[in-house]
């Protein structure tokens, strides 16, 4: 049979609303090399984590939001590999920074807790995926659980850094105050949240719809776009509340770890 | 080969039979998607086949059921590093879907798509001779909305991001169309044997 031409090249498009399109052209050689990182400093975050900076040379730069693959090799050529969200702004000298959970009988952030010290080497490559990179370009809700706030603390550190005016809010869940990673860079654009005990005259709960609603009943020029980062059950409440209260589900980016 | 201080490594007992630098979730199912998860019940699913086919097709939930059933048993891999063996999925084989349309000789390539409006890009080879399947049970249960129910598509053989949740449709193309996460910088297909991970490598 003769087939129809007129289809053979037609471009795609699923017949709903999501496809968030990649929000910076990915690098790929560049990022995709790996590099050898020298640990330059650890700081202590909470009882659990850690701030880890490296020097990495050549280093191709980053958005907020991205993250970076991590390779460790032991002396008979054994690998294990994460990916880690960057916690830093970029940094034109050539540094970058993860914050890690010390994962009980995790095979690499049990090597960055228990063994790691400034002047040590490891591998990583990146800035890899476009789809939760922020730009500093449109107006950021930021909801983070746990640890979800590396990369969201990514973008707020960029916001203060380049003075951006562009609104940003950030909502930030802990289990405990002694929980709170990066508990005293805080400011006005952040609510904390927690869900075992707070400060006295802080209620104890889940991020609700109420606290959200301000921001979502009178958002920004433009509307906002919404990152949600955490555990999947972090993930899973708050992009719901965030869908209820009447942000697009097609602006809603989701990152989870399990 | 950059060797890090004081690295030995836990899990090497764990390797055997994964592909290159993944690790075992044993009990752990991970859930990894970039969006909202979908309200989607059985009733408002529906899978359609089109693009290069001499039949376009849609099946509702019903009719899809209708279809011969068939299992895969086997493993997952994710490429954040995860990998999960002795998975049970009981769905329809994708070649039982693809024979009612026949595909156009032209037909090189596809992409799937989710109700949500993810999608993925795949070799149509991917996807035939009983290598991928629509799925909607695991281990025996109904597939819950967080792992992609009421009905995913599992291609086990390629990284797990391939696998679309929530699977709404195939469109067959003549060419290579990157989805979402190749848009995004991953690889066009996936192959953790061979550790496609990212579009470079």
């Amino acid at each position: 049979m003769t087939e129809p031409t007129t289809r053979t090249s037609r471009p795609f498009s699923p017949p709903t609303r999501f496809a968030v399109p990649a929000r910076v052209p990915v690098d790929t050689p560049e990022a995709t090399r790996w590099r050898t990182a020298t640990l330059t400093e650890i700081r202590r975050e909470t009882a659990r984590a850690a701030t880890f900076r490296l020097a990495v040379p050549g280093w191709p730069g980053h958005l907020p939001g991205q993250h970076l693959h991590l390779r460790l090799t032991a002396p008979d050529g054994y690998t294990a590999q994460r990916h880690y969200s960057l916690a830093s702004a970029p940094d034109d000298r050539g540094h970058v920074e993860v914050t890690l959970d010390h994962v009980e009988g995790g095979e690499v952030s049990g090597w960055f807790h228990t063994r790691a010290r400034p002047g040590d080497t490891v591998e990583v490559r990146g800035p890899l995926s476009g789809f939760f990179a922020w730009a500093g370009d449109r107006p950021a809700l930021l909801l983070g659980g746990g640890s979800g706030v590396v990369p969201l603390m990514s973008m707020v550190r960029h916001h203060r850094a380049r003075d951006l005016t562009v609104p940003l809010r950030l909502f930030v869940s802990a289990r405990r105050p002694e929980e709170l990673i990066y508990a005293g860079e805080y400011g006005a654009e952040t609510t904390a949240v927690f869900t075992r005990s707070a400060p006295a005259g802080v209620p104890v709960g889940r991020l609700t719809a109420a606290r959200l609603a301000p921001s979502l009943s009178d958002p920004p020029a433009g509307g906002w776009e919404a990152y949600v980062c955490g555990s999947n059950a972090f993930a899973e409440h708050a992009s719901r509340l965030l869908a209820a209260g009447g942000q697009p589900v097609e602006r809603i980016r989701v990152e989870r770890f399990g | 080969m950059n060797i890090t201080r004081g690295f030995t490594g836990l899990r090497r007992g764990e390797r055997a039979g994964l592909p290159p630098g993944q690790y075992d979730a044993r009990e752990e199912w991970p859930v990894l998607s970039a969006e909202v998860t979908p309200e989607l019940s059985p009733s408002d699913w529906s899978f359609r086949l089109g693009g290069l086919v001499a039949e376009p097709r849609e099946w509702d939930w019903e009719a899809a059921h209708r279809l011969p059933s068939d299992t895969f048993e086997g493993d997952i891999h994710c490429v954040t590093g995860w990998s999960r063996s002795g998975m049970r999925f009981g769905g329809v084989c994708l070649d039982v879907f693809l024979r009612a349309c026949r595909p156009l000789a032209s037909a090189t390539h596809a992409v799937a798509y989710a109700h949500t409006g993810y999608t993925a890009g795949l070799p149509l080879a991917d996807l035939t001779d009983g290598r991928a399947w629509i799925v909607w049970e695991c281990d025996g249960e109904p597939l819950t909305p967080e792992h992609g129910g009421p009905a995913r598509l599992v291609v086990p053989h390629l990284y797990f991001w391939k696998s679309v949740k929530w699977v709404a449709g195939l469109e067959l193309l003549d060419h290579d169309s990157p989805g979402f996460w190749e848009r995004n910088g991953y690889h066009a297909r996936g192959n953790p044997w061979e550790e496609q991970r990212y579009s470079g490598d």
